[in-house]
C-alpha cells in the first residue's frame, strides 16, 4: 500500500477521503463486486426497462457471480433517458430524491437525472477525490465559472466546499467580472471549459493583466474535449497547472474521473463508477490497454443507476499504478466522443485534431470552426480561424504563408486537404460554455 | 522622413470596408489615402491618417487586428521615365518594395507615391541624397486638414 497517510511530496497530509485511491487492486475489486451485484438487483427491481432487457437475454442478477459476468448485462444508451422521460428509469421513489439534474440535448427533450442524499454525498466525496488529488486543500479559493442550474458543471464542483475550500459560485458569462473577482478574491483555483479560460486569457491580456502574477495555481477543465497542446498553451500563458476533469450527467455530473498531478490520464474512481472498454461496433469487451468506447456502471447512485451506459467517449484504460501511488485505473486523454467524429471522404477526423494542428502553427487561435459540405458528391472541409492580434501584418504574402501552414498542419494530421479561411477576432459562434466546433452542412 | 501606415486584416465579405470607413468617420477621423489589396479569401486594407494613434484605438476596440508600419511617402516626376528613375535609385541602393501605391494629391508637377521598403531608412537616405523629395508628415498631411 502507497503512502497512506503523507502526499507523495512526503510532507503535505493526504485526504482522508482519498483513502480508497490507495487499496490494493484485490480488495478494490472485492468492493466492486459486491457494489454492483447490489446495484444490479435494485436496477432489475425498480426499473421495468431494464428488468425486461434482461429477460430477453435470460440472465437476473443472481448471474452475476463475479465482475466478469457484467459483460452478460445489457448496455443503456443515451436514448433510454428519452424514451423514459422524465422519470422512467428512476430506481427511487421522488420522496427520497432531493435534486434534479439534466442535460440539454441537442435536439429534443433534456435527459433527467435524479440524486437522493446519499448520492449527494458519493459527488461530494469523488469532487473532494479529484481536487485532493492535484493539491488542492483547505484554504483554496475556488472560481467556479461552471454554468449553474441544471447543468452539472456548477453545482458539480460547488462540492468542493464539502472539503472546506472557499467556494465562489460564479458562473458562467460577464468575463469582464470574472477577470475582476480573479484580480481581486486572492484565487488559487479555477474551474470552468477549458475553451472559456482561453476566452478569459485573452479578455485579461486586453487589459493587461499578467495571470503569472496572480496566486492562482490550478485550472480544473472539463466538459469538452481537449488537446495536450491546449494544455501546454495554458499552462504556459498563464502559469497554473492544467487539470482534465471527466464526467458526464447521465453518471453523476463531473467527477467520474480526475486527473493527479502525474497528468498522464484520469484516475476512475472506481468504487463509485466500473469502467469497461468495449469494441464500439460489437460490443465486446476489450482488456485493459485496447482502445474503444467507454462504458461506465454507477456502483453507488440510487435515484438512477446506470448498468453498463455507453458514453461514446473513446479512450483506454490504464492499470499500471500511478506515479501518485493511486491504484485507481486510469481512462487515458478521452481523445474525442466518438459522436463529435467526422466522416469526410472516408476518413475518420476528431474536432481535437483539427485543433491539435492549429495549435502546431506559431501563435494559432484556437477558436475555429468546421464547416462540412457536400458539393457534387465529395466532401469537402473548411476551418473558419480567427485570427489574433500577432498575426497582423500589412503584407498578403505572410496572411497567406499563415493560411499555408495552417492547411498543411491539418493535412499532415488528418490525411485530408482542408481549406482554411481567417477570420476577424470574436467573428465566430462561440457561447460562454462549450465551444460549437462543428457544422455539418451535408 | 517616415511616415506611419496602418494597415486592417479584412474578411471578404460585403460590407467589411464600409464598417471600417464608417468607424473611422464616426470618430472624425480623415482617410488620407485608402489602398486596398486583396485575394479570393481576404484582403488587407492600408490606410494614411493623420491621427493613425487614435484611428489605431478605435479600429482595435471595434475588434480590428490592426498592424503598424513604417512607409515612406517619395515625390515622383510626373514625366516619362519618372517612376524608372525612383526605382533606379532604390535598387540600387539595394533595398527592396514590398509594395507601393499612389497617394491621392499631387505636389504641384510631381505624383506622391507611398513606399513600403525592407528597409525604409537606406531608401530614404538614397533618395535624398540623388535629389529627390522624400515627405514630412506635416507636408504630407498639409492638404487634408
Ligand atoms: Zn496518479
Amino acid at each position: 500500500m502507497a503512502n497512506f497517510e503523507f502526499w507523495n511530496d512526503g510532507n503535505t497530509p493526504l485526504h482522508p477521503a482519498s483513502a480508497p485511491d490507495f487499496v490494493p487492486r484485490p480488495q478494490m475489486e472485492q468492493m466492486q463486486l459486491h457494489r454492483l451485484q447490489v446495484m444490479v438487483r435494485r436496477a432489475y427491481e425498480n426499473v421495468p426497462l431494464f428488468r425486461g432487457r434482461c429477460e430477453e437475454r435470460k440472465v437476473t442478477p443472481d448471474d452475476v457471480k463475479s465482475l466478469a459476468d457484467i459483460a452478460r448485462l445489457p448496455f443503456s444508451v443515451k436514448s433510454d433517458l428519452r424514451d423514459t422521460y422524465p422519470y422512467g428509469l428512476f430506481a427511487s421513489p421522488l420522496d427520497d430524491v432531493v435534486r434534479i439534474h439534466a442535460s440539454s440535448g441537442t435536439t429534443g427533450k433534456p435527459i433527467v437525472v435524479g440524486y437522493t442524499k446519499g448520492d449527494l454525498e458519493v459527488w461530494e466525496n469523488v469532487i473532494t477525490r479529484s481536487l485532493a488529488a492535484i493539491g488542492v486543500r483547505r484554504g483554496d479559493v475556488l472560481h467556479n465559472a461552471y454554468g449553474y442550474g441544471m447543468f452539472t458543471g456548477g453545482l458539480g464542483l460547488h462540492n468542493a466546499q464539502a472539503m472546506g475550500v472557499t467556494v465562489i459560485p460564479v458562473g458562467g458569462g460577464n468575463t469582464e467580472r470574472q477577470i475582476m473577482l480573479l484580480r481581486d478574491l486572492g484565487i488559487t483555483v479555477i474551474s470552468c471549459t477549458p475553451s472559456y479560460f482561453l476566452h478569459i486569457l485573452d479578455e485579461a491580456a486586453k487589459v493587461g493583466l499578467d495571470f503569472h502574477s496572480l496566486p492562482l495555481k490550478y485550472g480544473i477543465f472539463g466538459a469538452e474535449p481537449w488537446t495536450e497542446e491546449m494544455r501546454q498553451r495554458i499552462e504556459e500563458a498563464s502559469g497554473i497547472k492544467a487539470y482534465d476533469i471527466y464526467g458526464l450527467t447521465e453518471i453523476i455530473g463531473p467527477g467520474v474521473a480526475m486527473e493527479c498531478t502525474a497528468q498522464s490520464g484520469m484516475h476512475i474512481f472506481e468504487d463509485h463508477f466500473y469502467p469497461e472498454v468495449v469494441d464500439p461496433e460489437t460490443g465486446e469487451v476489450l482488456p485493459d490497454g485496447e482502445t474503444g468506447e467507454l462504458i461506465l456502471t454507477t456502483l453507488s447512485k440510487a435515484a438512477t443507476p446506470m448498468i453498463r451506459y455507453r458514453t461514446r467517449d473513446i479512450t483506454w484504460l490504464n492499470r499500471e499504478v500511478c506515479a501518485c501511488g493511486r491504484t485507481l485505473r486510469r481512462i487515458m486523454r478521452v481523445s474525442a466522443r466518438s459522436d463529435d467524429m467526422l466522416i469526410i471522404r472516408g476518413v475518420n477526423v476528431f474536432p481535437s485534431q483539427i485543433e491539435a494542428a492549429l495549435m502546431q502553427v506559431d501563435a494559432a487561435a484556437p477558436h475555429y470552426q468546421i464547416i462540412v459540405t457536400r458539393e457534387n458528391d465529395l466532401d469537402r472541409m473548411e476551418i473558419e480561424v480567427e485570427i489574433r492580434p500577432e498575426h497582423a501584418s500589412d503584407e498578403i504574402k505572410q496572411m497567406e504563408a499563415l493560411r499555408l501552414r495552417m492547411s498543411q498542419a491539418i493535412e499532415r494530421i488528418t490525411n485530408i486537404r482542408a481549406k482554411v479561411t481567417l477570420v476577424q477576432p470574436n467573428s465566430l459562434a462561440r457561447s460562454e460554455g462549450k465551444a460549437k466546433r462543428v457544422k455539418d452542412l451535408r | 522622413m517616415k511616415i506611419e501606415q496602418i494597415s486592417i486584416f479584412l474578411e471578404n465579405k460585403p460590407g467589411r470596408l464600409n464598417e471600417i470607413c464608417r468607424t473611422l468617420a464616426d470618430n472624425k477621423l480623415n482617410i488620407v489615402t485608402l489602398s486596398l489589396a486583396d485575394t479570393q479569401q481576404f484582403g488587407i486594407v492600408r490606410l494614411i491618417i493623420k491621427d493613425w494613434v487614435r484611428a489605431q484605438q478605435v479600429l482595435e476596440a471595434n475588434g480590428y487586428v490592426v498592424n503598424v508600419r513604417q512607409v515612406v511617402a517619395a515625390t515622383v516626376p510626373d514625366r516619362p521615365g519618372g517612376m524608372v528613375e525612383v526605382l533606379d535609385i532604390i535598387s540600387s541602393a539595394g533595398v527592396n518594395i514590398e509594395y507601393m501605391y499612389a497617394f491621392t494629391s499631387r505636389r504641384g508637377t510631381a505624383a506622391v507615391v507611398i513606399f513600403r521598403f525592407d528597409d525604409p531608412d537606406k531608401a530614404v537616405a538614397a533618395l535624398t541624397t540623388a535629389g529627390h523629395d522624400v515627405l514630412h508628415p506635416v507636408e504630407l498631411f498639409k492638404d487634408s486638414e
